[in-house]
């Protein structure tokens, strides 16, 4: 088994966001960077599938240099090797056409993704990608497990969960309930130092969209409060002020 | 030149989503000054097909496809929409939209953005606004490729009825192997509950109730108000409630009309996920919880005797709009 696991570099959920250069920029000052939740789930996933059988774990990473901290961590969690491709992710078109460009030719049957970024929220890669390489992919799984060849998956849908089976290679994006994230231990930390982290120079290089502005959610004017005894008129107001019911 | 929406349909019926992505491709046409085709996959009855034309379809294209593959409604969509010459293609992003959005993209070439909320802005390029950071702020995204796919996040635009019958096109797909590799297995879909991503109002819950059996008076109140029911993060991870039912930043963005946040503490991954819904009732009995920051509407008490009031009310205010 070959795995390739698509890491994205995310600022850590307790940040609060702010934005520079006239709302253009995200400010990343004092933000601490992590590896985006569901690509932890992703990547455990991956250890214990080879572990069960056999195999290995390569971790990839579109990002400058900066994100190597964290593809540091993505080793001692258990990665066997790491590779980065050095280009800033403009989006997840970019992101899904370098790892396909390095994927292609690299017989990996199963390339597991997060479900989405927690800070641009596409929820593409994993769509993308596949495409791009003219495999089936599995959005939104719950659960993995490989035999002979096929994978057994389950999947969210509206309203619902279905299972479903598939032929390998394919990709497949992790979602809550995967699996529980593994923490690096001590000996984790100290392997990662001299496991292999191969940068790649960009090869797709595609450019189809651009952040242009950010802005933050309008403020709340200010919370209207009901006494506890008079809590239905709570119901009231919502039918008769907001409107809502 | 056409700007095509898929028209999502369950077990043969379109869903409310389907038909604000449908007003919104109207919309987008009518910017762009071209027409609005809408493509239809599985086993749709003609009046609903034709009925899209309300909501802004001029034509229909129904296609007649048994199965769901991500595979092979990307392969049917973007057939047609190469067919239609379309310069934009609009999907829900629905759990099943998602699936087949990116695969359109890639088959057409085009740039795509995903949980739009807004129409184009097409005065200069074609710019919309997307939420990012999981609900804690928005950005606009010009796409800048020839063909756009564009996922708008349900519940983000209104239905608007036109009025007139859409034409219907029965259209033949003739798909390779590679599109049904994927098979299903089994399918658990909750009947007789309103999902969570498409629901206009929820009642959530947290850590303040005390233990799952708590969670009946929830779902009266949920039930009354005709509600989808969500809970808190520790909730889920304590199996009070289903995983599927976790909003927030780690679990799902939503953005209906109305959330009642009961015995939840507001904390900021919490409040990612929920913070774009159009009112916000809290109800905590720490006056210091900072939900209330985020909220229109406050309670401070005891959930235990507030929702029972809120239930009593909701029966009444139901019984009075009834008749
Ligand atoms: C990486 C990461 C990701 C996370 N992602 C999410 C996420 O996606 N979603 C999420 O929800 N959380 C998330 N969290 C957890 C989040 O930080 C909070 O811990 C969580 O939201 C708290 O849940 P709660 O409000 O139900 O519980 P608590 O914080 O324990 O709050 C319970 C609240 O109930 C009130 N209360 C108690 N008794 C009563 C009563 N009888 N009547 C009325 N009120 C009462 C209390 O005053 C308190 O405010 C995440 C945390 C991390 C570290
Ligand atoms: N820069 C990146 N490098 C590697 N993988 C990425 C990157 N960005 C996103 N991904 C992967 O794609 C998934 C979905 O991201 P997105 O489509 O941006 O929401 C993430 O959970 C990652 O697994």
């Amino acid at each position: 088994m070959k795995i390739l696991v698509c890491i994205s570099v995310v600022p850590d959920t307790t940040t609060k966001i702010t934005f520079t250069d006239n709302n253009t920029k995200f400010n990343t000052a004092g933000v601490q960077f992590i590896i985006n939740p569901y690509d932890e789930l992703a990547l455990t996933r991956a250890l214990e599938i080879t572990e069960a059988s056999s195999g290995t774990v390569t971790a990839i990473n579109v990002g400058l240099a900066d994100a190597e901290a964290n593809i540091r961590k993505a080793l001692a969690i258990g990665a066997h090797d790491a590779v980065r491709i050095n280009a800033n992710p403009t989006d997840a078109f970019f992101v899904a056409a370098e790892i396909a460009a390095y994927a292609k030719d690299k017989g990996f049957d199963l390339i597991l993704t997060g479900r989405e970024s927690i800070d641009y929220n596409g929820g593409l890669v994993c769509g993308l990608l596949a495409e791009m390489l003219g495999i089936p992919s599995v959005n939104v799984v719950t659960k993995i497990d490989v035999a002979g060849g096929e994978a057994t998956l389950v999947r969210d849908i509206d309203g619902g969960k279905e299972t479903v089976k598939v032929a390998l290679p394919i990709v497949a994006s992790a979602q809550k309930e995967l699996t529980e994230p593994r923490i690096p231990n001590m000996r984790g930390i100290m392997a990662a130092r001299t496991k292999p982290l191969a940068v790649v120079e960009p090869a797709a290089n595609k450019v189809s969209s651009a952040f242009n502005a950010f802005e933050l959610p309008a403020a709340k004017a200010g919370c209207k409060m009901i006494a506890a005894e008079n809590a239905g008129e709570l119901i009231e107001l919502l039918h008769t002020e907001a409107k809502v019911i | 030149m056409s700007v095509l929406v898929f028209a999502e349909s369950v077990d043969g019926k379109f869903k409310k989503s389907t038909l604000e992505a449908v007003s919104y491709a109207k919309e987008t046409a009518t910017l762009l000054g071209t027409k609005t085709i809408a493509v239809s996959i599985g086993n749709v009855a003609e009046a609903d097909l034709k009925a899209l034309g309300n909501n802004g379809a001029e034509a229909v294209y129904a296609i007649n496809l048994d199965k769901f593959t991500p595979e092979a409604y990307s392969a049917a969509i973007a057939e047609v929409a190469k067919k239609e010459n379309a310069q934009a293609v609009i999907i829900s992003n629905t759990y099943s939209g998602k699936s087949v959005a990116p695969r359109v993209a890639v088959k057409l070439d085009a740039g795509i953005a995903s949980g739009v909320v807004s129409l184009p802005n097409t005065s200069n390029g074609f710019v919309v606004r997307k939420g990012v950071f999981s609900g804690k702020a928005f950005a606009d995204v010009a796409v800048t490729t020839a063909v756009k796919v564009i996922a708008i996040t349900p519940n983000s635009y209104q239905i608007n009825t036109y009025g007139g019958e859409a034409a219907v096109i029965n259209h033949e797909t003739q798909l390779g192997a590679d599109a049904w590799k994927t098979q299903t297995v089994e399918v658990n879909r909750v009947t007789g509950k309103i999902p969570l991503t498409e629901a206009e109002l929820v009642v959530s819950a947290g850590r303040g109730m005390k233990g799952p059996e708590n969670w009946g008076m929830i779902e009266e109140l949920a039930s009354v108000l005709g509600a989808a029911t969500a809970c808190s993060k520790p909730v889920s991870d304590m199996h009070w409630r289903p995983h599927d039912e976790h909003v927030g930043q780690t679990g799902i963005t939503i953005k209906p009309n109305l959330y009642i946040a009961i015995g939840i503490s507001g904390a900021i991954q919490h409040l990612a996920g929920v913070s774009s819904s159009k009112v916000i009732v809290a109800v905590n009995k720490d006056p210091e919880a900072p939900f209330f920051k985020a909220a229109d509407y406050g309670i401070v008490g005891d959930a235990f005797e507030v929702v029972p009031k809120l239930i009593e009310a909701a029966k009444k205010l139901k019984a009075s709009t009834s008749n």
